[in-house]
């Protein structure tokens, strides 16, 4: 969804950093990208090339660090795995879940010189 | 559509404002694969990490999800993580993790930050301009053709009497659905996203500067119709309202979790509809709860007005938190919701909607606030036993 968006937030928030570190280059940036946040990496990774051509971050590495999603059974209070923004606790069976990690969309650093 | 914030999109316009932030990044040469996943291997990847891949996660329809080890050929060697290819090939190069210093000019910044985070400035701060007006705002988000201005123009024709009312309306063409919501005496804006997606927080800053929205007024967003970009942008508003109609799938909120998990609040519309399709509306009211159990669901017809009382009805309590001598009003959460039932039709005999508002009772009730009887069956009871213990 929207990645070229998110992209674009990329970087700017790499753009930033960079001039305030009076970088040359940006040579790698690291995302943190949540399972259940419906990023899709793949069109992420797409969309960053395309939209860092022409700038301090063009050519630079993408690397995209994968979040598991997890949530707390709203019946029995438990922590399970979650691969879907919804699902089944498997402990009680419970159908209501809410998500509390696997839902990031975060820069995390850049690599800069 | 370039920017989360809306200035660099080259093709944004809002009535009225010509081009004025029309600048930078306006190449428009890659708008055309912003939402492809037909793409997914264009990237480039060195020799040996596409041979290490060999691209064996292909999403050939796009709905699967990502690999969650994909790595792009260019940095294989230059660093060590724990997962995947690049252990094997590190040479201890990781600039600034296993580097001796001195020997590369490179240095890692950290950012730790939002990718959304300029979105949410001006986000916040549209909440905080409705806020301190006591304006109560929604975003109303749906698939294409749910009948959302259909939707918009009823409620407008039941309120404008009552409260001042202002529209956004959100399409990535034409400025119709303005014209036809300033058909019913309320001023509106049109904003164009051009090839965009969503409305985002920039550009409904920009909106409430030019409508001018009076203090205590209604104002409402109608979102471009997509089910899945605008969850992610938070515009500032109290509450996303999905609309879903009977003639969609039952399954919809399963297909597109992610905004009926970001709504606050469901209109299953077009119910006057049902007795001829084969759509069980008990069935998607369940599964849109399975992703967002707190959901309220309000079940109408917008063309015949038949349910739209009690929609109305909530609007005009959110009204009522917002405006002058509501307790906390500053410091009102967008989960903060009148209660109410959504019974449809009303006259006719049809089951109830089940209780809606479970989660938010109680969360107002935290706040020392509450809406409406909240009258519960056996099953609300056990249900909000379960979500009292999780919270």
């Amino acid at each position: 969804m929207h990645e070229m968006s998110l992209a674009a937030g990329v970087l700017q928030l790499v753009e930033e950093t960079a001039v305030r570190e009076g970088a040359q280059q940006v040579k790698l940036v690291v995302l943190e990208i949540g399972r259940l946040s419906s990023v899709e990496p793949e069109a992420l990774r797409f969309c960053f090339a395309a939209v860092t051509h022409g700038t301090i971050a063009q050519d630079a590495a993408l690397e995209i660090i994968d979040i598991p999603g997890a949530g707390t059974c709203l019946a029995c209070g438990a922590t399970v795995p979650m691969t879907e923004q919804w699902g089944e606790c498997p402990a009680c069976g419970g159908s209501f879940l809410q998500p509390n990690a696997g839902t990031e969309m975060r820069v995390r650093e850049i690599e800069i010189e | 559509m370039y920017t989360v914030c809306g200035c660099g999109a080259g093709e944004t316009k809002i009535e009225g404002e010509g081009h004025a932030h029309e600048h930078v990044h306006a190449d428009g040469t890659v708008h055309s694969h912003a939402h492809g996943h037909d793409h997914d291997h264009h990237h480039e990847h060195g020799a040996a990490a596409a041979a290490a891949h060999e691209h064996s996660h292909h999403h050939a329809d796009g709905t699967v999800h990502s690999h969650p080890h994909v790595h792009q050929g260019e940095h294989v060697h230059e660093h060590a993580h724990a997962h995947g290819i690049g252990g094997d090939l590190d040479f201890g190069a990781g600039p600034a993790r296993a580097h001796a210093p001195g020997l590369s000019q490179s240095r890692m910044v950290q950012i730790e930050q939002d990718i959304l985070a300029k979105n949410n400035t001006y986000a916040d701060a549209n909440r905080r301009a409705f806020d301190e007006r006591g304006i109560f705002a929604l975003n109303l988000v749906s698939s294409p053709g749910s009948g959302k201005t259909t939707l918009l123009v009823k409620t407008i024709e039941l309120l404008r009497d009552k409260v001042a009312i202002a529209v956004v309306e959100g399409d990535q063409q034409t400025s119709n659905d303005a014209e036809r919501i300033r058909a019913t005496g309320v001023p509106a804006l049109q904003i164009n996203t051009g090839k965009g997606c969503h409305l985002d927080g920039h550009m409904v800053g920009h909106a409430i500067e030019r409508l001018k929205p009076a203090d205590g007024s209604l104002f409402l967003i109608e979102n471009v119709g997509n089910l899945v970009c605008p969850a992610a942008f938070d515009l500032g508003e109290h509450h996303k309202v999905a609309i879903l109609s009977v003639t969609e799938g039952e399954d919809k909120p399963l297909k597109y979790p992610d905004m009926f998990r970001a709504a606050d609040v469901m209109l299953l519309n077009k119910c006057d509809l049902l007795p001829h399709l084969d759509f069980d509306a008990d069935l998607a009211e369940a599964n849109a709860r399975r992703v967002n159990p707190d959901l309220t669901v309000f079940r109408v017809s917008a063309t015949r007005g038949e349910g739209m009382s009690a929609w109305v009805d909530w609007i005009t309590a959110g009204l009522v938190a917002q405006g002058p001598g509501a307790p906390n009003r500053s410091t009102r959460s967008r989960r903060a919701s009148p209660n109410s039932s959504g019974s449809w039709p009303p006259d006719k005999g049809m089951p109830a909607a089940r209780q809606p508002l479970r989660r938010v009772c109680i969360s107002a009730a935290r706040r020392g606030r509450r809406y409406g009887a909240n009258t519960s069956s056996g099953t609300t009871t056990s249900h909000r036993s379960h979500l009292q213990r999780a919270t």
